[in-house]
């Protein structure tokens, strides 16, 4: 067997038994005559892949802070009270609770994952209808959720760039008028952007795999969309899968790679047979396999790999590691994918919207891309919009529309905002001081996600909340990553009891910039952010939280606190 | 190859271009400190402690090669304080007991401790439960040691080719995992080897813990006529002037560092010359007579008395000191702090294998205090001006740092004066 079948097999299971077992792991070891520990290190890095057994009904329950602000706790209580289990316990041979990052389902929160079918909106009464059902043994895709999202916004007819009229083959035919060259000139005239967060010039990438000579090239979208409070990529696959998958025949033909893989988070697998379907349509349509429309020697083949639960799996060189049937710890670099990625070879990785812009600048022109959004980043730009907001949804915008038109009547309709997330957990926080700034490169950017809070929501929960994400989810093999966000998550908490002073401030920032700096990638660069910027951006805030300085130089302690268990104690043994 | 100029630090320097920035830097006569890198390993860029900047970007040095005119920053003020944090990171993140470690003296991550100047460590320690794995046929694996290097899941296979220990679990749970079956393959000397090669005490052979015997270990140093000589008493000796005032307390401590403190034989009458003694076990003065130039705490904070008596030396002292490693960071009292404190009070008072059925009762009287749900460190509760290390500090560390303070006298203690263990 091959390394990079280890998560499919890990997969199979995985969904047939609800774990894998040790006689499982064995098997696979001697299969890829490498040791057991091997195997158990990849098992448990991937949250969705279970060591021990669990119940016939998987749950997973978004724990992001979205789903937090509308019930997570109470709907996680109903579980609990109906399942009769406990979360992150093992469970019983009907249920196991788990806790899992964020789903993807910002504007239809708290979400669920059962068997990983989607519940969206859920409260406690859903939940015991739910579990009570299952109990009578109803089928669980009949109660599973619809889970499109709404397209609130996009320009007006002709303007808007993804949300018009699809027409299957359509960029593909236009890009064949063209040499791979010429694909790659428009793409660089366009000045796209890579979408995925880091922005990176398309053009660019594209040109240096196509100048890297190499028997082999892969295509990777980046389908992994693990940012809380993005679901701008599930959008797209659900209402334009076509475009996505032309983006990346395009790609391929650009580049001179033949293969591409969709790396599914597997969060989405709910709608993996979709894509199956189209990917055979455009098979039957020759706009996949071999002499695509008749171009000889243009051959490209597309196939689905599932993630298997792991934020850091989102960056590029991590889902290199991932695809090859690794632990997803970004690998020290000392060449780009474009020169030595997946099985060493010439690859494109590039984000789900990258690739539907991708598709329709072939197809409309790059000059119709470049009439809209900023100088520096033109056209348009797809954000997922979630929080205090009356509508919640998919919206496209042009780049350069301002933070208070999104917020605005004609868009989003938050109620009382105080506290936007632009680009999530990763990403930097805004006061309303800020809310004219605009979503562009001159300004800030955005990958995706934006969240709003209203004035009712505490800041120490949003960011606490936010570093609990990164602890869990940072790959760990890194020092200032893997301890540094775990002790500012302390910090967080020990702020919450209310016992933080000006020094905790000062610390904060000067903790957070020692992270940023010799963290290995962008995870741990970008992970204490929102706390740095958070507690400048609202010293009022902050300020009530830090009580005066005291003459005799004590440290804020809490006595009371610090004796509790001991009374507790003494009280259950001695009365 | 070719032979390239490069900056370090501003200075310029020549080296083969490709050539791997630590072994480069080091040809040119500068010491970049490293942690998992590993001469003939692949850099594996886990540790961080080699970050340096190149023409302004941060990056691990050891992953960096060289090439023309590269402008690389190694000892700014800035760098050198990360590379502090970052090991004080390693410490809190596992039990780092170094007075109780087999591998003290030996220990490459312990001696960067020393080499960066950690005294204490800025961040709260984290006492999180680790296991000791003792099931593997010859070695122990002692996860409140591992700082995650890498160095051992690299370097270390059977011959045949399979690994034997490999990372499982992700984020903060990380940890090193052994192969037992694999385990079982490696001869006597393999075993050896990956003890030496981990950096830190957490992988042992079973039996030949101790390397070395103490004194001989690489970073001992400790010859007699090296010990730092405490001078020049007696010309602070001043009959018209008021003699300063000293308080010293033991918390949770086992008094050895005020053991520590008398030892310092022929000077203590030197000592009472300069100093007088205001509340301390020295004196059994119980109470404050008047305000102190210095408190020298012992111990950390596990019950409330302690807590209270280092609040009224706070108030009461100038210059609060925390002397030793549990005044410092709990130290071995704090090994209680990875477990519920309702394990700890059922194991020594109800579960005891001394202890009768229903005999056994948690003390527990207004008159006594009350235990804390963890042990805490004294800057954790007051502010603390200085930390002295050791388990205990030599008693001339002690003195001089006391004498320094009190007359404001220039003085660093550097390594290899300081010990943690
Ligand atoms: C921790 C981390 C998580 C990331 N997650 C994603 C992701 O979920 N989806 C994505 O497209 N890019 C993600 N990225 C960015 C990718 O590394 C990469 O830049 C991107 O896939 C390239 O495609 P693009 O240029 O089209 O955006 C992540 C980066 C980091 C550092
Ligand atoms: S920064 Fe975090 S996620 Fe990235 S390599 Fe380091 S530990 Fe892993
Ligand atoms: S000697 Fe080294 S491994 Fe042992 S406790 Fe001290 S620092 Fe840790
Ligand atoms: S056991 Fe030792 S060599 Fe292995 S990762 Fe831990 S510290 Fe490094
Ligand atoms: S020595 Fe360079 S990262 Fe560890």
């Amino acid at each position: 067997m091959d390394r990079t079948h280890l998560l499919n097999e890990l997969w199979q299971y995985q969904l047939k038994f609800g774990f894998i077992s040790d006689k499982a792991i064995s098997r696979i070891s001697k299969k890829l005559n490498v040791s057991i520990v091997e195997i158990e290190s990849v098992i448990t890095f991937y949250h969705f892949f279970h060591q021990k057994p669990t119940g016939e009904y998987i749950i997973y329950l978004n724990n992001s802070i979205i789903s937090d602000i509308k019930g997570y706790e109470a709907v996680k209580a109903a579980f609990e009270k109906e399942t009769g289990c406990t979360f992150n316990e093992d469970g019983d041979k009907e249920f196991s609770l788990f806790d899992t990052s964020c789903i993807g389902m910002s504007d239809q929160e708290p979400a669920a994952l059962i068997n990983f079918l989607p519940f969206t909106d859920l409260t406690p009464n859903k939940v015991k209808h739910i579990i009570a059902s299952l109990k009578n043994g109803e089928n669980l895709e009949d109660l599973a959720s619809k889970t499109k999202s709404k397209i609130q916004y996009h320009p007006e007819g002709e303007k808007a760039i993804i949300f018009r009229p699809y027409e299957m083959g359509k960029s593909i035919e236009e890009g064949l008028k063209f040499t791979p060259e010429e694909i790659v000139n428009k793409i660089s005239k366009a000045k796209l952007l890579g979408l995925g967060g880091a922005f990176f010039p398309v053009g660019y990438k594209w040109n240096s795999c196509k100048n890297n000579e190499a028997d082999t090239k892969y295509i990777i979208c980046n389908a992994d969309e693990g940012e809380p409070g993005t679901f701008k990529d599930r959008a797209l696959f659900q209402y334009l899968p076509g475009l996505v998958i032309e983006g990346m025949i395009l790609a391929g033909y650009a580049t001179g790679a033949k293969e591409g893989i969709i790396y599914l988070r597997a969060e989405y697998q709910y709608f993996k047979d979709k894509i199956e379907d189209v990917l055979s349509v455009f098979r039957k349509a020759n706009l996949l396999g071999e002499n695509i429309l008749g171009v000889k020697d243009f051959d490209f083949e597309i196939r689905i790999q599932l993630g298997a639960g792991s934020y850091v799996c989102g960056a590029a060189s991590a889902l290199i590691e991932s695809l090859e049937g690794r632990r997803g710890e970004p690998p020290v670099r000392f060449w780009s994918a474009t020169k030595h990625g997946f099985r060493h070879k010439p690859t494109v990785v590039n984000n789900v919207e990258t690739l539907a812009y991708a598709s329709r600048i072939i197809e409309l022109g790059e000059d119709h891309f470049l009439s809209m959004g900023t100088e520096e980043s033109p056209g348009t730009k797809l954000l997922s919009i979630s929080g205090d907001v009356a509508k919640p949804g998919i919206y496209e915008i042009e780049f350069g529309t301002s933070i208070i038109d999104l917020l605005g009547i004609e868009m989003s309709q938050a109620t009382s905002p105080y506290f936007i997330q632009v680009s999530g957990p990763s990403g930097e926080c805004v006061n309303n001081t800020e809310f004219n700034r605009r979503i562009c490169k001159e300004d800030i950017m955005c990958g995706g996600s934006f969240m709003v809070f209203n004035r009712t929501r505490d800041i120490l929960n949003i960011l606490r909340n936010f570093m609990e994400f990164f602890k869990e989810e940072s790959c760990g093999v890194c020092t200032p990553c893997r301890a540094g966000n775990y002790i500012l998550t302390e910090k967080v908490k020990k702020m919450q009891r209310g016992l933080s002073s000006q020094e905790d401030i000062e610390e904060i920032k000067q903790w957070g910039k020692i992270i940023k700096l010799s963290s290995r990638c962008g995870l741990g660069k970008s992970s204490p952010n929102s706390l740095i910027y958070a507690v400048d951006k609202f010293k009022d805030y902050f300020n009530l939280k830090i009580p005066p300085t005291n003459e005799f130089l004590n440290v804020e302690f809490d006595m009371e606190d610090a004796v509790q268990e001991f009374d507790s104690f003494i009280k259950d043994t001695q009365t | 190859m070719k032979e390239v100029k490069f900056k370090i630090d501003g200075r310029e320097c020549t080296a083969l271009k490709g050539q791997n920035l630590i072994e480069a830097a080091k040809a040119n006569g500068i010491f970049i400190p490293t942690l998992c890198y590993f001469k003939h390993l692949n850099p594996l860029g886990s540790c961080r402690i080699c970050t340096v900047k190149n023409n302004g970007r941060p990056i691990a040095g050891c992953t960096l090669t060289i090439d023309e005119g590269m402008d690389i920053e190694v000892n700014s003020a800035e760098l050198l304080d990360l590379r502090k944090a970052i090991l004080e990171m390693m410490f809190v993140e596992g039990n780092h007991f170094c007075p109780s470690c087999e591998k003290s003296g030996d220990c490459e991550m312990q001696n960067l401790g020393y080499e960066t100047g950690i005294r204490y460590a800025r961040f709260p320690h984290l006492f999180v439960d680790r296991v000791v794995d003792a099931r593997p046929e010859r070695i122990v694996v002692n996860q409140n040691r591992c700082i995650k290097c890498k160095r051992c899941i690299e370097e270390i296979e059977t011959n045949d080719g399979h690994k034997v220990f490999n990372f499982t679990n992700r984020g903060n749970q990380t940890m090193v995992s052994v192969d037992y079956e694999q385990e079982a393959k490696l001869s006597e000397q393999q075993a050896e080897h990956a003890m030496r090669i981990c950096p830190t005490g957490s992988i042992l052979v079973k039996g030949k813990s101790f390397g070395k015997p103490f004194g001989d270990r690489q970073y001992d140093f400790a010859k007699a006529d090296t010990n730092i000589p405490l001078t020049d008493l007696k010309k602070h000796i001043k009959k018209d002037k008021k003699k300063k005032r000293v308080a010293t307390t033991s918390l949770a401590g086992c008094f050895g560092c005020h053991m520590s403190m008398l030892d310092i034989d022929l000077g203590l009458f030197d000592l009472v010359d300069i100093v007088e003694f205001d509340k301390s076990p020295l004196t059994d003065f119980k109470k404050f007579d008047e305000r102190c130039d210095i408190g020298l705490i012992e111990g950390g904070c596990c019950n409330t008395d302690n807590i209270e008596v280092l609040r009224k030396f706070r108030k009461h002292c100038d210059i609060l000191i925390s002397v030793g490693e549990c005044a410092i960071w709990g130290g071995v009292p704090a090994i209680r702090n990875t477990l519920p404190l309702e394990d700890c009070l059922k194991e020594a008072y109800l579960d005891s294998l001394t202890s009768e059925e229903n005999e056994t009762v948690i003390p527990n009287h207004e008159d006594i205090p009350k235990i804390l749900d963890k042990v805490y460190c004294n800057h954790e509760v007051v502010k603390i001006d200085y930390h002295i290390p050791g388990c205990p500090p030599n008693a001339n560390h002690i003195w001089n740092v006391v004498k320094n303070i009190l007359f404001e006298e220039d003085y660093s203690i550097t390594y290899p004066e300081f010990k943690y263990d």
